[in-house]
């Protein structure tokens, strides 16, 4: 038998190596000829991310410490300014509190929150998606509270549950509670009629079909729900804090502000935007951990 | 073994904005036990009605329908159902989703254990227990559904279009694989598909549907399922007797496709 060597063809390594130098990403084997629109190309890059974060700072560096600022450090502080107030911060705290109670003060309030409001959400949601008569029932209140910003109603909670802990940690229920009540119900009512149905055939009863039909169908929206959530009540973190709060970054930024203190009202601003990035990034982890069958089906 | 059935079966659609729709009119007839149905028809003739009440999920508006002499007022695992897709749990591994009935009995895990890999190995899945769902192909997660259906005994198998989202070979697979479950099982079977060939390969017993109102036009004694494991099924399909079926088949049903393309040219 006589060796066969096949002549190079389009699509050998040979060439593909050629067509990767001109490919947008290295390692890129494709040879799509369209790439706009398509979703596929579009993935995160950790060089732009990069060069974005970069580009940020610069423009901050530029406009209060540039060769010409046009920015007053004493309104808009410098990066190398809010870097110090976070080194003072990190070393010796704020106001009597160190870096940590500031933090975990505010983290544990908006998870207080957010237990509660998921503790309620859940199964008013799972309710509404359940039954005909109790959607009726908190159709309209959903929809007429859930728009109501929670900074309106930081008076009045702060006249029914004093200005302690309790008015702050509900404000924050109320920020993530409508939020679980319609990923739940939106969770309950996206199972489809042939699961419904293959488990009854199967003999599973009413609360069977709950328990393993049902529920594990909503998670993927409940845990959307629960992401949504965390980043609205982090996000009205602040409002929380307004009144009557000693600890806490959002305590911190009302404070600092009274003493013209805007490097450390900028340094909090940071670390709450820095935090809740964090967050996220620790919910999209367990998401890809605990439901794995998502977007699946 | 029990037979079904189903004596002047009426069912009536309520339109929400008024109106109705006659989905199914007068359907009787008896099925043995042990015999495999396939019913055929142009899409809106009642096929899926029919099975959803044979299966107990609709109480048809007129009529009964009985298995073994006991009437159907619900669904019952005496009756397995086999969708045509996305029917199966997501969030549960193969084995899971085939031992999902007995675990709803509370059956015994040992004996369950033991039943799951039986039924897979019966499937063509030995070795695919561990498997999530989403990464089988469509042909395999049939095969899933069928194992799910069969780990409860049903005495009857309702079929909903289960081949009808598979690519021809694939397809042509699967059919073998549902002749050797019926075969091997004894059990009855209704097998609801859009496609001609299958209906006539499969089914020992087949309706034909027309729409408007939904009812049983004609019915066919066939002999290719009894043979279709023996013989080679392309060879069967190919044969004299079975083209002349097929051909006779589908004129009626394109008649029946063109009568309601008129309808609704009529309409409009
Ligand atoms: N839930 C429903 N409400 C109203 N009309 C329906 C409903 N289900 C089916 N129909 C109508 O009943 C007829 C038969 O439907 P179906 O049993 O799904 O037919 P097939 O499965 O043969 O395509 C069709 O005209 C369909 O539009
Ligand atoms: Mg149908």
């Amino acid at each position: 038998m006589s060796e066969h060597v096949p002549a190079p063809v389009a699509g050998s390594p040979v060439e593909d190596a050629k067509a990767s130098r001109f490919g947008r990403r290295r390692g890129m084997q494709s040879r799509k000829t369209v790439t706009f629109g398509d979703a596929s190309d579009v993935t995160t890059s950790k060089g732009w991310m990069l060069v974005s974060l970069g580009g940020l700072f610069l423009l901050w560096w530029w406009f209060t410490r540039g060769p010409e600022p046009i920015l007053d450090e004493k309104t808009f502080p410098s990066p190398f300014a809010t870097w110090d107030a976070f080194v003072d911060w990190w070393r010796d705290g704020y106001r009597r509190a160190s870096a940590w109670e500031h933090a975990s003060a505010s983290l544990s309030r908006v998870l207080k929150g957010m237990l509660i409001g998921t503790i309620i959400g859940i199964p008013v949601g799972f309710a509404m998606g359940l039954s005909r008569v109790l959607r009726g029932i908190f159709d309209p209140i959903v929809e007429l509270f859930r728009p109501v910003p929670p900074l309106a109603l930081l008076p009045m909670f702060i006249m029914w549950f004093g200005i302690g802990e309790e008015s702050k940690v509900n404000l924050l229920v109320w920020a993530s509670v409508w939020v679980m009540i319609i990923a739940s119900r939106a969770g309950v009512l996206g199972v489809s009629g042939s699961k419904v149905h293959a488990a009854y055939s199967l003999g599973a009863n009413k609360w069977q079909i709950l328990r393993y039909v049902i529920l594990p169908n909503a998670l993927p929206e409940v845990f959307t729900g629960l992401r949504v959530a965390l980043g609205v009540s982090w996000g009205t973190l602040v409002a929380a804090e307004l009144v009557g709060a000693e600890k806490g970054l959002g305590a911190s930024i009302y404070i600092a502000s009274r003493f013209f203190r805007m490097d450390i009202v900028l340094m909090n601003i940071v670390i709450i935007g820095v935090i809740g990035a964090l967050m996220d990034l620790v919910m999209r982890l367990l998401e890809s951990r605990l439901i794995p069958w998502r977007g699946k089906s | 073994m029990k037979d079904l059935s189903v004596q002047n079966v009426s069912m009536v659609y309520e339109l929400p904005k008024g109106g109705s729709v006659q989905a199914l009119h007068d359907v009787s007839f008896d099925l043995e036990a042990g015999r495999l149905l396939t019913l055929l028809g142009p899409s809106g003739c009642g096929k899926t009605t029919l099975l959803n009440i044979v299966a107990g999920f609709l109480a048809p508006s007129g009529g009964s329908v009985e298995l073994g002499g006991t009437p159907i007022t619900g669904p019952g695992q005496e009756r397995g159902m086999v969708f045509q897709q996305g029917a199966l749990f997501e969030w549960q591994n193969v084995a899971q989703n085939v031992a999902f009935g007995p675990r709803m009995n509370r059956r015994k895990r040992s004996e369950t254990k033991a039943l799951v890999d039986g039924l897979l190995n019966t499937v063509g899945l030995t070795g695919f227990g561990d498997k999530a769902i989403y990464e089988l192909s469509g042909g395999m997660q049939q095969r899933v559904a069928l194992a799910r259906c069969l780990a409860n005994e049903p005495e009857v198998i309702l079929m909903d279009e289960p081949l009808g989202a598979l690519d021809a070979l694939t397809r042509e697979k699967m059919q073998g694989l549902i002749l050797k479950l019926w075969k091997e099982t004894g059990k009855t079977i209704i097998l609801v598909t859009h496609s001609v060939e299958e209906a006539l390969f499969l089914g020992d017993k087949l309706f034909v549907m027309a729409p408007r109102p939904g009812r049983i036009e004609k019915a066919y004694e066939l002999p290719f399922a009894e043979v279709g494991l023996t013989t080679d099924p392309r060879k069967l399909k190919a044969s004299a007797e079975f083209i002349e079926k097929r051909e006779e088949l589908l004129s009626m049903i394109w008649g029946m496709e063109e009568q309601i393309m008129g309808h609704e040219g009529g309409m409009s």
